[in-house]
């Protein structure tokens, strides 16, 4: 089959995607829309057997070969939800995530306006930070991190956790709202500059309201990153403050592990991030890449 | 573009409060993992911390097992990488052909899921699905004529579990990469192309390839820097087991400083880790902020 076609004269232009590689045409829509489907059900198909394996009784749960058809109950959440304390650590993870990213926010907004506004020395360090930061391993941190909240006698407590999530998020935020600060027209600064307005004035009452948008992307990422975070609630936890991911974790022992139970609670887990990130799915290439890939 | 000159105590207020947040519990601690590196730093002997100045970082670079983990942590990049940038660019191609737009958007909403999934329910879920008895796998398997397969138990399986699960959750994104690389080809271009030749490989190789290179480089930087973080996924699937068959580098890090109670020797691996995440940033940055 050849086709490195030279397109003459008298020929009819082809359209710009017609033919690529299969010859029929009847064909080649068919598996493209083959593959998509595949494509879809091999992203969605672990999330499926997630959800359903959460609505078994451990028996079906634990049927050999697993069973397709079930008749669906609602008792593994209320197990986990009321008897089992995960209620609580999602509630700790929801306090902790909250805080956390308010708090990144609060510190960042007015970081990010400096980066994007001002001249000072040492910018560029404070960039390669952020960038570092992207990349670092949780490991490399968490081990000085329990030995000094453990000297302190704070382990346990959702203070901790807030505070060392900023070492994610803040420069995901300040990143991000960097970027959209850069976007905000100068001339409303300068207007606002000539009207004797105080620089915190000029970002509180004009550049932040018109950032909404990268600070509520900001926020999503930071938000998504606390809530998934397992290594540091893992060690800097242990009850009154243990994070869900944590308490799910926690599930993985002995023989006849709790399946149902298991995954209800990674269903808990999981159905916010996927709203949130399906909301956000525009920023996420971005977000990920610190916006090398736009 | 003018930027405008304020003093330095406006600077400072704007800017301050983050610096000095990020130098407390970044910095901070790092110090510290600095120091207990180079002591004798036991939790169960804390009396004593003898100075040992660079012998911990001796000993993990003479340590077999620190390069068996750093080992195994490559050859999961290096099996993995190639297969996600493959499907990557062929799912790119894909979405980006006109026409059909509702699946389009479908299955690019679908990639979502995998990558927004909680690293711990990935592997969670590797366990529920790949168990030996009870896991769908083998079930499926089993329709196609194969016998169950101990996915977990044994070694070798277990770290095909593990590169499974990381192709399922990274692929997508790769590919969301790659196509916005894609639509970053001007249309004309691509349409002068095509009426040049029928061939995709030639116009993917000349003409949308050179666009597609700031993605591959991105993926190749991220995805090695995020290997040598992955940890969340395996601990929650294997442990590291079984034996130390899937023990990558931030487990073997993580066992030796919270489970051997050598602190000092875990925080001279972790700042040597440290180190080699300084070079891939390092070269990001080279990459892609040349202006900054």
């Amino acid at each position: 089959m050849s086709n490195d076609t030279i397109i003459t004269p008298g020929e009819t232009r082809p359209s710009v995607h017609a033919t690529k590689g299969f010859s029929s045409k009847g064909y080649r829509p068919l598996a493209e829309v083959l593959l998509l489907l595949l494509i879809i059900v091999f992203c969605i198909f672990p999330f499926y057997w997630m959800v359903t394996t959460s609505l078994k009784t451990q028996l079906e749960a634990l049927a050999s070969p697993p069973s397709w058809i079930f008749e669906p109950t609602f008792a593994n959440y209320i197990q986990v939800l009321f008897k089992d304390n995960v209620g609580q650590s999602l509630v700790n993870s929801l306090i902790v995530a909250v805080c956390t990213t308010a708090l990144a926010l609060i510190l960042g907004t007015p970081a990010a306006y400096a980066l994007s506004r001002f001249e000072f020395r040492r910018k560029k360090d404070l960039w390669f930070w952020f960038i570092t930061n992207r990349m670092v391993s949780p490991i490399v941190l968490a081990l000085p991190f329990f030995l000094i909240v453990r000297k302190l006698g704070m382990l346990d407590s959702h203070i901790v956790l807030i505070l060392i999530y900023l070492t994610f998020n803040l420069p995901i935020v300040i990143w991000i709202c960097t970027d959209q600060f850069r976007s905000i027209p100068w001339d409303l600064d300068e207007a606002a500059v000539l009207d004797g307005a105080k620089p915190f004035r000029i970002f509180w009452k004009i550049c932040l309201p018109l950032a909404a948008p990268g600070i509520a992307v900001s926020a999503i990422f930071s938000f998504i990153f606390s809530w998934n975070e397992l290594m540091y609630a893992l060690v800097l936890t242990r009850k009154v403050a243990k994070t869900a991911p944590a308490m799910a974790v926690g599930f993985m022992e002995g023989y006849n592990l709790p399946y149902g139970k298991i995954m209800a609670t990674s269903t808990l887990i999981v159905i916010p991030v996927i709203v949130f990130a399906l909301i956000a799915s525009k920023h996420l290439v971005r977000g990920l890449t610190m916006g090398a890939v736009k | 573009m003018l930027k405008i000159r304020h003093p330095r105590l406006t600077c400072l207020a704007f800017i301050g409060p983050a610096v000095i947040s990020l130098l407390t519990i970044g910095i901070g601690p790092l110090a510290f993992a600095v120091y207990t590196s180079l002591h004798r730093y036991q939790l169960t002997n804390l009396r004593r911390t003898p100075f040992l100045g660079l012998e911990n970082y001796q000993t993990v670079l003479s340590d077999y097992v620190f390069w068996e983990a750093m080992g195994r942590t490559m050859k999961l990049l290096i099996i993995v990488l190639p297969i996600q940038i493959i499907i990557g660019i062929g799912i790119a191609l894909l979405l980006h052909k006109p026409g059909m737009s509702v699946l389009r958007t479908l299955t690019r909403l679908s990639l979502v899921i995998p990558m927004a999934t909680t690293y711990a329910v990935v592997g969670l879920l590797g366990q529920v699905t790949f168990n030996i008895k009870y896991g769908v796998v083998n079930q499926l398997i089993g329709f196609l004529g194969f016998a169950p397969v101990n996915w977990i138990g044994d070694p070798n399986n277990a770290f095909i579990a593990i590169c499974f699960w990381d192709i399922w959750q990274w692929t997508p994104f790769c590919s969301l990469v790659l196509l916005a690389g894609l639509t970053m080809v001007p249309v004309e271009v691509e349409e002068a192309a095509r009426l040049e030749t029928r061939n995709w490989w030639t116009v993917l190789r000349y003409v949308q390839f050179p666009f597609l290179i700031p993605g591959l480089t991105a993926i190749l930087i991220l995805r090695t820097a995020d290997t040598l973080k992955l940890f969340d996924m395996v601990f929650t699937m294997t442990r590291g087991g079984p034996g130390s068959a899937t023990e990558l580098i931030s487990l073997m890090i993580q066992r030796v400083g919270f489970r051997g109670f050598d602190q000092g020797l875990a925080s001279a691996q972790a700042i040597i880790l440290l180190a080699l995440t300084i070079i891939l940033s390092q070269l990001y940055i080279r990459f892609f902020y040349r202006e900054v």
